[in-house]
């Protein structure tokens, strides 16, 4: 495993886990459609995981791989029940345009 | 011994708890009857311990529980019993029980007649209460509770307007007194460490700060106003004539025979302070022969039957105080038993007489009673004999006693005393004249239902009227019961003995002549002349001022009411305003910034996500910029 962070580098996989949360942040500000929200926060989700991971080799520690599984599996979850919300908003509206979605309105 | 006090005490408080609660099933005359019989209880406990100190018997203190106990300084919750307050106890359940029984009969077809009852019960609760307390701090409970009941009962008949004035009126007073009373309990629990009566009694006979006579006259003088408040006397007199405004009952029972004799009570109690405070019995005797001779001169002029005996009774209390002032407090005591006596007698006298007229209080619309009301005749006739000091009659012996003792004293004031004592018999006989003689001059309905009241109302006046005769017995010049009586109490004094010179003989005499001119003087205004006081439109001169009560009511009302009304009105106009405006200004800033953030939750999905991507930001920042 070493010798996969010799060829590449820590820095490369920072820089990359980087990118891809900016990638997501933008995505989520900027998409209107809550798919694309949706699959922007999951970006995000895994350039952390990512992270966790490269920092997990770089100590030679096991601990942040774990953590990575656990936070797989609550992503899993919450898909499930975004995905379903989407779903529901989709019958009620005919549409899935989060700008339309103004009955929460204080 | 101790459970049997406890009954005398708790017997009409238990009385006052079944009419308040279930009064109204009682029956018509049921809470009438269970008042009475609460009383009775009471006044049977009494009697046996009154038999027993009279046989000799050591006077009890009973300690119920510590009451309040901080470092050296102890309240016990307790209740004494001797001869000072047993004796008290006797009047008071005794005329009390009377008075319970005619009001049985007086208020028969009022509808809250339960609560009338509750409240008497009450009161007798909370005067047993005051009597037998065995230090300070109970006595005031009691004090205060008699203050509340004497309120409640002059504003009984509650839809009229005027008469909760004067129940505020008498309410307010008392606590002006109440205040001096309570500076006067703070500096002698100060002085001397303790409230207890006896061991106020031993620490100031054995000489524990006794040189500090300021501070001793001081705590007299508070304690005094204290006294004035609730016996009526200058300056605070002026809440019992308006409190008349009550059920006659309970003018005769709470505003002559019982609560106003507190303050001589009190003062008795704690007659080995004020023994060290000269100066203030000097007051005293002052304060009470001026509110004697003041309260008579306004009593010759008023024509509203019930308004002439309050001011008799704050006449004849201020001669009571007068006798405190001498030092006699024995004297004072006697005075008190025998006018409570005569003064129940002819409230309820004039009771009988305004329930036979329907309402009717206006002397000037009654007369020639006498056929028609024999035995009230009678009994106030007696009455008004002693009050006046006819011999051999009760009041004859106290009053003359009182007098006695002034004219040893001061002579200055047995002269202002003689003089009201000449004006009571004057106004009580003006008030015979027009009440009982010549003929009726109320409206024809009325002379039509004049009757004689039933027995429960004449049965009380028959034996008061009784005990108005012969009360003088219990202290006769030179074989004197009550001075024997009570002697334990005044053990510390050096008693002179009471030998009958030609100077005594003399003094009776001229108050029996001065007592026989002012009975002359109105029998030939108000039988030989047949005149009638005028009509209210009609009075002028000096006899409008004393009609118009000095215009004490009217000064009070200047200098002091409307001070404090301008006051309270400046208070609410501005300074709660600025205050309110204060605190509001946090309610209008809360409500305000809470009208603006409700914008932010706008709906907008977006800005949302915004608002939590600028905060995930922040708060990364905060914690890499914080190390």
């Amino acid at each position: 495993m070493g010798n996969v962070l010799n060829q590449i580098g820590i820095e490369n996989y920072i820089f990359l886990a980087v990118i891809l949360f900016c990638i997501g942040v933008f995505g989520v500000l900027y998409r209107r459609n809550a798919i694309i929200v949706f699959m922007s926060i999951e970006i995000m989700l895994n350039a952390v995981n990512l992270l966790f991971v490269a920092f997990s080799t770089y100590h030679q520690d096991a601990q942040g791989q774990i953590f990575v599984f656990f936070s797989m599996a609550v992503a899993a979850a919450e898909v499930a029940v975004g995905l379903a919300i989407v779903v529901s908003i989709f019958r009620n509206l005919g549409s899935i345009d989060i700008d339309n979605l103004k009955n929460l309105k204080g | 011994m101790d459970s049997l006090a406890l009954l005398l005490l708790l017997s009409p408080f238990v009385g006052f708890l079944i009419n308040v609660f279930f009064g109204k099933k009682l029956g018509h005359n049921g809470a009438g009857y269970l008042a009475t019989l609460a009383v009775v209880v009471s006044f049977v406990a009494t009697l046996v311990f009154f038999l027993g100190l009279n046989g000799g018997a050591k006077p009890s203190e009973i300690k119920l529980f510590d009451w309040l106990s901080v470092n050296n300084f102890n309240i016990e919750f307790g209740f004494l019993l001797d001869q000072l307050s047993v004796l008290w106890l006797m009047f008071v359940t005794g005329i009390g029980s009377l008075i319970h029984l005619y009001s049985v009969s007086y208020m028969h077809d009022d509808e809250n007649r339960h609560k009338f009852f509750a409240y008497l019960n009450l009161f007798v609760f909370f005067m047993i209460s005051l009597v037998m307390g065995s230090n300070l701090l109970v006595m005031f409970i009691g004090w205060e509770g008699v203050g509340l009941c004497s309120y409640l009962l002059i504003g009984f008949w509650y839809k009229n307007q005027d008469y909760n004035d004067a129940a505020k009126k008498a309410f307010i007073m008392n606590r002006v007194g109440d205040l001096g009373l309570l500076i006067g309990i703070f500096i002698l629990a100060t002085l001397f460490g303790t409230l207890n009566f006896t061991e106020l009694n031993a620490t100031i006979l054995g000489g524990t700060n006794a040189g500090n006579t300021t501070w001793i006259a001081a705590a007299a003088l508070a304690l005094f106003i204290g006294a004035c408040g609730k016996s009526a006397q200058i300056p605070l007199y002026t809440w019992l004539p308006d409190a008349m405004a009550g059920p006659t009952p309970v003018s005769a029972l709470i505003h002559a025979a019982t609560m106003v004799t507190a303050g001589i009570f009190m003062v008795t109690r704690l007659h080995v302070l004020f023994d060290l405070a000269p100066v203030v019995l000097d007051v005293i005797a002052y304060v009470g022969a001026f509110t004697a001779l003041m309260a008579a001169t306004i009593g010759l002029v008023q024509n509203d039957i019930k308004k002439v005996l309050a001011y008799s009774t704050v006449s004849q209390l201020g001669l009571m105080f007068l006798a405190l002032g001498m030092g006699a407090y024995e004297v004072a005591v006697f005075h008190v038993i025998t006018h409570a006596f005569f003064k129940a007698c002819l409230f309820l006298g004039s009771g009988s007489v305004i329930h036979a007229l329907h309402g009717e209080q206006d002397m000037r619309n009654m007369g020639g009673l006498r056929k028609a009301m024999p035995i009230t005749f009678v009994t106030m006739l007696i009455s008004s004999l002693a009050i006046s000091g006819i011999f051999p009659l009760a009041g004859f012996w106290s009053k003359d006693e009182i007098l006695m003792v002034s004219f040893h004293g001061n002579k200055a004031l047995w002269v202002i005393g003689s003089v009201a004592s000449v004006l009571t018999a004057f106004y009580m006989f003006r008030l015979m004249y027009l009440t009982f003689f010549n003929d009726f001059r109320g409206t024809d309905e009325q002379k039509h239902h004049l009757h004689e009241s039933p027995a429960l109302i004449t049965f009380p006046l028959i034996v008061l009227g009784t005990l108005a005769a012969i009360g003088g017995l219990i202290s006769l010049p030179g074989h004197s019961w009550l001075n024997h009586y009570l002697a334990p109490l005044f053990a510390e004094k050096t008693h002179e003995a009471h030998h009958l010179g030609t100077t005594e003989y003399l003094l009776m005499a001229v108050a029996t002549v001065g007592a026989l001119i002012g009975i002359g003087i109105a029998y030939a205004k108000y039988i030989k002349q047949k005149q009638l006081p005028e009509t209210d439109e009609n009075i002028s001169g000096f006899t409008k001022v004393l009609y118009d009560k000095y215009y004490v009511d009217e000064a009070y009302e200047a200098i002091i009411v409307k001070p404090i009304n301008f006051l309270s009105r400046f208070f609410r106009d501005y300074i709660e305003t600025a205050v309110a405006g204060f605190v509001f200004g946090f309610a209008r800033a809360a409500n305000e910034i809470g009208y603006q953030g409700k914008k932010l939750q706008n709906g907008n999905v977006g800005f949302y996500l915004f608002a939590f991507v600028l905060g995930v930001c922040a708060i990364i920042s905060y914690v890499f910029l914080a190390k």
